[in-house]
């Protein structure tokens, strides 16, 4: 492969896996529920071009499938579930965070650039596509930990875990011949967690008619006795 | 009995994820909950009966599964555990819908998870693929997650809640870090398969980055220390442990706990394979110490009785996560005892604190009180439960803490100092607590139990025994997995 090919294939992985960084950080400052809804599978299809570049990058052809699979779940199924629920509880013009949007903006870019100061001085002997989808990866990981302490409503926790989970498969993925195993692992494990967290918000609203988690703080074992 | 494991069409290592596995469809069909409860039972025996004939089989090893001494002496544990504790949970779940607390179709859900969770943990313990492990403890985790929040009351919900987005960051972070180890591996094994089998792995660990190694630890101590309790990462085990039935509180506490430090102890013998890498033994060590201190003093002011024990088993997790981390032959002896005696001790505790919820009505532990008048064979289990978990002779759990203190001491004599105010300070919580629960007068209501008192004392005799007299094969036995441990 010619030296102008190769950086042209890494600067197209590069562009996707930035991609999907950035929609996380986009996550971080949607204030309607429907709008993080939109914004997670749009970075859920952004995900899959980028596990299908790999897939060609790579030559492997089971890529094909993950990508597929994030497709199908994460931009299709599961926003189209959320979208429902939000409806059927009419919570979409909610607003809920912790902490305001500017500060949780400069928390998310602090955690970019730290993921960059961990991951590159460490993976300096791995290929350079791996090594900035790593970092990337890692990025997209805090992120979602970040959304899921900043956000106190079910629904946009579930995002935050899933857009972590993003993450995971941006690493899975950039690794490279890793084993199909882990893959169908990773959709499983996506399956297993939307059912759970499914029943959950349902019986959330069931108990308490909202989704907003603060509400169960106050049932804490250690403090119902003062109730 | 070789020619005897010959007949059988799978190896035992196969049957013990297969025969829970099949077990869950069928209870999910099975509507009555007493056959349900007893194909519960059932499967779990024949579950044990595979994870001790693990014992005569082959040590061999597959890109997917592994039988050594190390996971064969877990999965005992693991099988024997759940056995009792399904037949615990028969009686305890009877009573739960005689009284209305469970509706008949719960119970079903909860039977298959309660098999869907030992397959996970088993597959976590006989997989030798890092993904696999990966895959059988996120499973064990989603497994008990739909059981802590089974009751559908409020707390309930939130610690299930609590749990689940605590344990899936847990568990997202360890998954980062298996595929860092993977990464590091693929340069030295090459890519595929078998860059992910942890033979492999900790064969070639001497030759592998040990910068990118040692972050991929640091992920997969975040990761699986979560789900082992250790402090700072433990707030979801009290919550877990007071708000589901108590047979999970005695799972949780007695298997998923261990389950998830064998996860790490498996990749501390890959990093401490590595000349470069972090020095794991003092990570495991600190956090040990942490856990420790913190929980022991945590104890002074719980008023829930289910918590109190909940507390207690993060101090137990500390003390084995510092015996691994001090390492040595006599260390990881202690720390192998130590992690047997407190699943087998901590599981009659809650066997026991489970039927004193009922016949109490309450988990305040200020509303129990005179258990010796009311419910004397309840309050014996208690005091001889308490009496072994603190650490006092002849039980098990003296053994294992005096050969971890003498094996600390010369190496780290202000360490151990620590380490012995912790386990004193623990011990003064649980006794003055356990004064007022069994002795005084009896208040409130107190409702008479069909007590299942045969797994309770027979996990306190094999504490009692243990502590007495260690068998010589044992005692062989966990000396060659120390020397496993390094």
């Amino acid at each position: 492969m010619a030296a102008g090919t190769s950086t042209f294939l890494f600067d197209i992985a590069h562009l996707l896996a930035g991609g999907v960084l950035v929609l996380s950080l986009m996550l971080l400052v949607q204030d309607r529920l429907t709008a993080v809804i939109n914004v997670f599978a749009l970075q859920a299809v952004v995900l899959a071009l980028s596990v299908g570049w790999q897939s060609l990058v790579q030559g492997a052809p089971h890529l094909l499938v993950t990508a597929l699979i994030t497709l199908l779940a994460k931009a299709l199924i599961i926003p189209t579930a959320l979208h429902r629920i939000v409806r059927k509880l009419d919570v979409h013009r909610e607003i809920e965070r912790v902490i305001g949007g500017g500060p949780t903006m400069l928390a998310g870019l602090g955690l970019v650039a730290l993921s960059i100061l961990v991951v590159h001085p460490v993976v300096e002997t791995a290929d350079p596509v791996a090594r900035e989808d790593f970092a990337f990866a890692l990025a997209v990981v805090l992120l979602g930990l970040l959304m899921m302490i900043t956000r106190r409503n079910a629904v946009s926790q579930v995002v935050g875990f899933m857009s972590l989970e993003n993450g995971l498969i941006l690493a899975a993925t950039g690794a490279k011949g890793m084993p199909l195993v882990v893959e169908v692992s990773v959709a499983f494990s996506v399956l297993i967690a939307f059912i759970v967290f499914g029943v959950f918000v349902f019986r959330i609203r069931e108990r308490f008619d909202t989704v907003d988690v603060n509400v169960l703080e106050r049932f804490r074992g250690e403090q119902r006795e003062h109730l | 009995m070789t020619s005897l494991l010959a007949a059988l069409p799978l190896a035992p290592v196969e049957l013990v994820l297969v025969i829970p596995a099949l077990a869950v469809p069928l209870l999910v069909v099975i509507p009555n909950y007493r056959a349900s409860a007893i194909v519960n039972v059932i499967a779990s025996g024949l579950t044990l009966a595979a994870g001790l004939a693990l014992l005569a089989a082959a040590r061999e090893r597959g890109d997917f599964l592994i039988v050594d001494d190390f996971n064969i002496f877990f999965v005992v544990l693991t099988t024997f555990i759940g056995f009792t504790t399904s037949v615990y949970s028969a009686t305890y779940i009877g009573h739960e819908i005689e009284t209305g607390h469970l509706t008949p179709a719960f119970v079903r859900f909860y039977h298959a998870m309660y098999q869907a969770m030992m397959a996970a943990m088993n597959l976590a313990l006989v997989a030798n693929n890092i993904g696999l492990m990966w895959v059988g403890v996120e499973g064990a985790t989603l497994a008990t997650v739909m059981m802590v929040g089974i009751y559908r009351t409020e707390a309930a919900i939130e610690a299930a809640w609590k749990y689940f987005i605590l344990g899936s960051v847990g568990i997202g972070l360890a998954f980062f870090g298996t595929i860092l180890v993977y990464m590091v591996a693929s340069s030295v094994v090459g890519t595929g398969v078998p860059a992910m089998a942890w033979d492999e792995i900790a064969k070639n660990a001497g030759a592998l980055d040990s910068k990118l190694l040692s972050l991929a630890f640091v992920f997969l101590l975040v990761g699986y220390g979560t789900k082992a309790g250790l402090a700072p990462f433990h707030a979801w085990l009290p919550d877990a442990h007071a708000e589901g039935p108590t047979p999970i509180s005695a799972v949780l506490s007695g298997l998923l706990l261990n389950v998830a430090l064998y996860a790490l102890l498996r990749f501390k013998m890959v990093v401490a394979g590595n000349l470069h890498a972090i020095d794991v033994g003092a990570i495991l060590m600190t956090l040990g110490l942490a856990s420790l201190v913190f929980a022991a003093l945590m104890l002074y002011r719980r008023r829930d009785i289910k918590r109190l024990f909940a507390y207690s088993s993060i101090e137990h997790m500390g003390i084995a996560a510092f015996a691994f981390g001090l390492g040595g032959p006599l260390a990881n002896f202690a720390g192998l005892l130590h992690m047997t005696m407190h699943s087998l001790i901590k599981s009659a505790i809650f066997f026991a604190v489970g039927h004193v919820v009922q016949a109490k009505g309450t988990q305040r532990i200020a509303d129990i009180s005179g258990l010796s008048v009311t419910h004397p064979m309840l309050a014996v289990g208690l005091a001889l439960g308490v009496i072994g978990i603190v650490g006092l002779p002849p039980f098990g759990v003296f053994t294992s803490e005096f050969l971890l203190v003498s094996a600390s001491v010369s190496r780290h004599p202000v360490l151990t100092v620590i380490l012995v105010a912790g386990v004193i300070l623990a011990l003064g919580a649980l006794v003055m607590r356990m004064q007022g629960l069994i002795f005084g007068a009896p208040t409130g209501k107190s409702d008479a139990v069909k007590a299942s008192a045969i797994p309770l004392f027979v996990h306190l005799a094999l504490a009692f025994a243990a502590g007495l007299w260690l068998p010589d094969p044992l005692v062989r036995w966990f000396r060659s997995v120390a020397a496993l441990l390094g």
